[in-house]
């Protein structure tokens, strides 16, 4: 009797566990919690902790790094900072010095524009100098430091000097000379920066990277697009002395055929005689050009 | 009989009981957590899949290992003594050493043979994640999926294995299983923190206390020194020279340890 108890008391058990478990869902969930903490932000501390484990550690700091990138992009969190990024990476890159993809992921985002980074290329060239310090014959840490130089800042003389001593070291690949010599001659325009792209488009190796320099070519072309587009309208305006309504009207006079959408199929915005992306376009935010406006 | 055969028998005698323990269970652990992460991986993090499995596999073989050297070292003579076993044991034409040393060789056995799973394992799981990926992507990695030039490491795991595996089984001859995996787990980080004890100067005025520090690097095994897992994962360059020194100076400190053993065990009176 008492054998044939136990089964059906387990199944009993097992489904009230269930059953309050759903219930305490329909209640709704408890307030966010506190942010994201880091126990240990000094790197020798946490290397000598970490015994003989320093790869596997670096592994779950980068992931974490990740993480918390993708969670603050998204607005997961309840911090939009991205305070903890440069830890996690300096941490993950202290515990494995020779973790590229950390070097160069961890830099690409943190010179990310607000919202979605935190706009540090400081501590994106910081990261990168560090990864020189452990490899100094590295060309894609010399081609990364060029890239924050050329998006970042703007400073085209820095980073074709930056492109120039990558493509002086071993195993760089024959465009990265060029593009030193185009990056000091037509910096700051499309065509230097869609040849950048390309390139990476065309030797990434990682999934990540490659939809990165997709990500950028679209936005080169949507910058394309609204100038064409800013002339379109500025043309309507001048024929009919006020800005068009919508992009129904500009069609209707003949000015357009079709939609006017951008590369990720979101349609742009015209409000004004003003033509922008639609907020929630994945390309925003634009990169900033030479002479443009903030 | 012959003392080798002897020993072989206490060793397989001593492989046979961690089998009905269930030990090898660990193996399913093992296989569970890299097929687990090989494809969780992949959803967390940007790149580096590769990468992250062989630090995985690496670290969980030295984990793994290490658990089973400490809780079955520990364990070796204490079990005999407990079960009151050891007096039958030792009517029988089997010298004291031959015990201890067939007993070390059997717990040997037993890691050698969970190592070996656990290696074709994760080579297994290597192999799969290098052929799911395109030639491009491979060609981009420093070193293949299925590098050979990790089992360098695996074999340095190993003797560390077997070092820590005799110092259990050093404790476990005078002392209760608390203390002695209380002592050879303190034995194995104090182990990996030699670097500083050797550069103590630095960090104490007291030309005492860094001669003593200076002493006690010399004098404790130095784990830090099997560790070359984040080398063989970027298939850097370790030269000959330093794994066959490491490899003989864990055979020459594992053969200390069971004299010791042998001497203090020799020695216990069990009336």
């Amino acid at each position: 009797m008492r054998r044939a108890l136990t089964p059906v008391l387990l199944v009993l058990l097992m489904a009230s566990a269930v059953g309050l478990q759903a219930m305490r869902e329909r209640g709704g969930e408890l307030p966010a919690g506190q942010a994201e903490l880091l126990y240990v932000r000094s790197p020798e501390a946490l290397r000598r902790m970490s015994l003989s484990y320093h790869s596997l550690l670096a592994d779950v700091y980068w992931i974490r790094a990740v993480q918390l990138y993708g969670d603050t992009k998204l607005g997961r969190t309840a911090d939009r900072s991205y305070a903890l990024l440069y830890p996690l990476l300096d941490l993950t890159t202290s515990l494995d010095p020779n973790f590229d993809v950390a070097y160069q992921f961890g830099a690409l985002f943190l010179a990310e524009r607000p919202p979605a980074g935190p706009g540090r290329p400081d501590q994106a060239v910081a990261l990168l100098q560090k990864g020189l310090r452990a490899q100094p014959d590295d060309w894609q840490l010399h081609q990364a430091i060029g890239f924050v130089y050329y998006w970042s800042y703007q400073d085209y003389a820095t980073a074709a000097d930056w492109f120039r001593r990558g493509s002086r070291l071993t195993g760089a690949p024959t465009w990265l000379g060029p593009l030193a010599a185009v990056t000091l001659a037509e910096g700051g325009n499309r065509t230097a920066s869609r040849l950048m792209w390309q390139q990476v488009l065309q030797t990434a190796s990682d999934d990540w990277f490659r939809n990165e320099a997709d990500r950028r070519l679209k936005q080169l072309d949507a910058m394309e697009q609204l100038d064409l587009l800013t002339r379109v309208v500025a043309a309507f305006e001048a024929g009919q002395g006020r800005p068009p309504a919508n992009w129904e009207e500009l069609t209707r006079a003949g000015y357009l055929r079709g939609t006017v959408a951008d590369p990720t199929g979101a349609p742009y915005r015209l409000k004004g005689g003003d033509v922008s992306l639609d907020p929630r376009s994945t390309l925003l935010p634009l990169p900033k050009e030479q002479g443009s406006r903030p | 009989m012959s003392a080798p055969r002897t020993i072989a028998t206490v060793a397989v005698s001593v492989f046979r009981e961690s089998v009905r323990d269930k030990v090898l269970y660990n193996l399913v652990a093992f296989a569970v957590l890299l097929m687990a992460a090989s494809y969780l991986i992949g959803q967390l993090t940007a790149g580096q899949d590769i990468k992250i499995i062989k630090d995985l596999g690496l670290a969980a073989i030295a984990t793994f290992g290490l658990m089973i050297a400490v809780f079955i070292g520990i364990g070796l003579v204490w079990k005999e003594v407990e079960r009151r076993s050891i007096y039958s044991l030792l009517t029988k034409p089997l010298s004291r050493g031959e015990f201890i040393l067939g007993k070390y060789c059997g717990l040997g056995l037993t890691l050698a043979v969970n190592m070996a799973v656990m290696v074709v394992a994760w080579y297994a799981v290597l192999a799969y994640m290098g052929a799911s990926v395109s030639a491009e992507v491979r060609a981009s990695w420093g070193a293949p999926a299925t590098d050979l030039g990790m089992l360098r490491a695996v074999g340095l795991i190993l003797v560390e294995l077997m070092l820590v595996t005799a110092i259990a089984l050093f404790f476990s001859t005078f002392s209760s299983p608390f203390l002695s995996a209380g002592m050879t787990l303190g034995l194995w980080v104090i182990g990996h923190f030699n670097a500083d004890l050797k550069n103590f100067e630095s960090v104490v005025d007291s030309r005492a206390a860094a001669w003593l520090a200076h002493g006690l690097y010399y004098v404790l095994p130095n784990f830090s020194a099997f560790d070359i897992k984040q080398q063989v994962v970027y298939a850097q360059p370790i030269p000959a020279g330093y794994l066959a020194t490491t490899a003989l100076y864990g055979g020459v400190y594992i053969a200390l340890l069971l004299v010791a053993s042998v001497a203090v065990f020799s020695r216990r009176d069990f009336k």
